[in-house]
């Protein structure tokens, strides 16, 4: 039996009551759209904000989640990988096990049946790693709708395996060249897609990034996340966690699971963000680590831009979060100073990956695979009852190409 | 007077329509910018729209999304543009010149030395095409004051309320989208629009222009007939591509003419506010 410290709860706190009505997290956020877009934009907001007020959508949103989803996911002690490493006891939420393998599906189940309320018969997304397009194009399947998901062609090619599950789900993959060819491109592209398409079209957001109500709604719908871990942790831990950890790209599954634990101001509130060949080297993804504010697909954030203001090319091994911008809840509380970021190199994250197969037989993503790693650095300095609570977002079937070619072997 | 509002005093005495060309800052190259702007203006330009190329236009078509990306490759800047337009004022100092981009670049300098330098410049209005009027009251101030014109869009699914929100803070004049989607798409059903504009005249003596979608000389005169200003971009941006950057200036020159000649040609239905 593990030798619990005594806790003392710290006093909450302020209330975090973001964002305003107009979608603003302090400086951040915002609807920064053309006009073009402001009508369709403000539909959303009303259907939303009538839905999430509604029982029925929220019952039907609940037993969605349960019985198609298959949630509440576990939260596991990985107890293995905690002895070796000799410190703190690190937990893993379990949304690799939800259906589609990560946590995405959280999402898109919420917006289809916002869709479906709002008359919409066609859904579009854009996708990075391909597993917002595969929620996506699950839950179009599930409800019976049109689904056409935008995808750089650089992502493309490093996830075929993604792009044939979607259109075995029934979706139209578009392949985007324009720009870098990859997330942040596929996302102005869905975004023209929605702007021409706006009567019979929903626009599927997959990360808490966009114009209001996208940063809002994104982290309502993961929030249950969080939600579950507050009730989990004490019974399997016997405490809240002194630290949770989640990697970010554009930030849904941090915000998911950093929610519900903000008002706690006793637990410390990590993201793990892309330093892909190492931040020295230019060549990462870790906007809110080496980035500055900007304005960038509808929102006030941070951003990875040169001194004339335009975007720059990313870099990370985990296609999903390569992308220059971030959530602007996430860049507020940077600045609050009640989340902190850190980065991962590619290579950490694949020592992590490799770690945690042979320790727990858990085969993680590679974006999630930074926040374990983030936990195995913090794990050895910490006490063997501290606690870490890492957001396992995700599973690792889709990246054993990537694997393998960073291993040397084509399989 | 500011030269935006001489030139629709001018326009609406000799009762014809604006032409407003559109094409991107750079595109080919950032050292034929001051040639395309006294092409087109030696074309019968009345105004020039001056794009400043950003890496994500999100509410452009393909057509200026390639512009874009050429005259980025080709190493243009947001100051880049501005020296050109100074360096074109002191041959013209009438024809006004509106840049046309994203938040971005334009924040990555910061407000005031972007006013001051747009002023020093010689720039008569900007239109941030992702700063909607409730986003951007600062903004609107700060090149307000430095006697530059905030021009904002408006669109067929614009509320009556947001309608009345542009009216209010509106300068130099209102740009109507003339159609649901990006730049460069096509079909426009202009008595529709003509209804539309009907509706914003209500609610604001500033001039109302007429975007996206224009792509031949007829389109452009039947808007001439009851808009105050019919812009053309996509299509000279699509004859710029095609030629090579020696050429462009004078073809995209050739094309304009085209639709100068059927704007300064239409008949007027309305009386120019």
């Amino acid at each position: 039996m593990q030798m619990r410290a005594p806790r003392v709860e710290r006093e909450p706190a302020a209330s975090w009551d973001f964002p305003d009505e107009r979608g603003h997290f302090g400086p951040y956020g915002g609807v920064f759209v053309a006009e073009t877009l402001q009508a369709a934009l403000g539909e959303l907001k009303d259907a939303y904000e009538t839905a999430r007020r509604d029982p029925a959508f929220r019952a039907e949103l609940a037993y969605e989640l349960e019985h198609y989803v298959g949630r509440p996911s576990p939260v596991y002690h990985a107890k293995r990988l905690s002895d070796e490493l000799g410190g703190a006891q690190i937990y893993l939420k379990r949304e690799d096990l939800n259906h589609t393998g990560a946590h995405k599906v959280n999402n898109t189940v919420g917006q289809a049946l916002l869709a479906r309320r709002m008359g919409k018969p066609r859904v579009i997304a854009e996708t990075g790693a391909g597993q917002h397009g595969v929620a996506t194009a699950t839950v179009a399947a599930r409800y019976g709708m049109e689904c056409v998901v935008y995808m750089g062609t650089e992502d493309v090619a490093r996830q075929a395996q993604n792009v044939y599950r979607m259109k075995l789900l029934g979706a139209t993959v578009v392949p985007v060249s324009s720009g870098s060819r990859t997330l942040k491109d596929a996302l102005n592209e869905a975004m023209r897609d929605w702007v021409t398409n706006v009567s019979n079209t929903f626009y599927i957001i997959g990360t808490v990034a966009g114009p209001h109500p996208y940063p809002m709604m994104v982290r309502d719908f993961n929030a249950v996340v969080g939600k579950e871990c507050v009730t989990q942790m004490p019974a399997l831990a016997g405490r809240q966690p002194d630290v949770v950890l989640a990697c970010v790209g554009g930030g849904s599954n941090a915000m998911g699971i950093f929610h519900a634990y903000i008002p706690n101001a006793g637990v410390r509130l990590m993201g793990v963000e892309a330093g892909g060949l190492g931040i020295e080297t230019g060549k990462h993804a870790a906007t809110l680590s080496a980035g500055s504010p900007g304005v960038l697909h509808g929102n006030r954030t941070y951003l990875m831009q040169d001194e004339n203001g335009q975007i720059t090319e990313t870099h990370s091994i985990s296609a999903g979060l390569d992308y220059p911008g971030v959530g602007p809840e996430h860049a507020w509380l940077k600045d609050t100073g009640r989340a902190e970021y850190v980065s991962i190199t590619d290579d950490e994250a694949l020592a992590a990956f490799h770690r945690l197969c042979r320790t727990e037989g858990i085969i993680p993503a590679l974006e999630s695979s930074h926040a374990v790693a983030q936990a195995m650095k913090l794990a050895p300095t910490m006490a063997k009852d501290r606690i870490l609570l890492v957001n396992l977002s995700g599973r690792g079937d889709k990246d054993m190409h990537t694997v393998a070619k960073a291993s040397g072997l084509s399989l | 007077m500011s030269r935006i509002a001489a030139v629709f005093a001018k326009l609406s005495a000799e009762g014809r329509a604006a032409l407003i060309p559109f094409v991107t800052a750079g595109d080919p190259a950032p050292a034929g910018t001051v040639a395309m702007l006294r092409a087109l203006v030696g074309a019968g330009a009345d105004v020039v729209e001056l794009g400043v190329p950003f890496s994500d236009p999100m509410a452009d078509g393909p057509t200026i999304q390639r512009s874009s990306e050429r005259a980025l490759a080709a190493g243009m800047t947001l100051a880049k543009v501005l020296d050109a337009v100074a360096e074109y004022r002191r041959e013209d100092d009438v024809t006004p010149i509106v840049l046309m981009g994203y938040a971005n670049p334009i924040e990555r300098m910061g407000h005031p030395a972007f006013a001051a330098r747009a002023r020093a410049a010689g720039v008569d209005g900007v239109l941030v095409v992702d700063y909607p009027p409730e986003e951007c009251e600062d903004w609107a101030a700060a090149i307000s004051d430095a006697g530059i014109d905030p021009i904002f869009l408006l669109s067929p699914t614009s509320s009556a309320l947001r309608i009345d929100g542009v009216s209010r803070i509106a300068r130099g004049y209102v740009y109507y989208v003339s159609l649901k989607g990006v730049s460069g798409a096509s079909n426009i059903d202009t008595s529709d629009v003509e209804a539309a504009i009907a509706r914003i005249r209500a609610k604001t003596d500033v001039p109302v222009g007429v975007g996206f979608g224009i792509r031949d000389a007829g389109t452009a005169a039947r808007i001439a007939g009851f808009a105050d200003a019919v812009v053309v971009g996509s299509r000279l941006v699509e004859e710029i591509e095609r030629s090579s950057p020696d050429e462009a200036p004078a073809r995209a020159g050739a094309v304009l003419a085209g639709f100068a000649a059927a704007v300064a040609a239409a008949p007027r239905k309305a009386p120019v506010a």
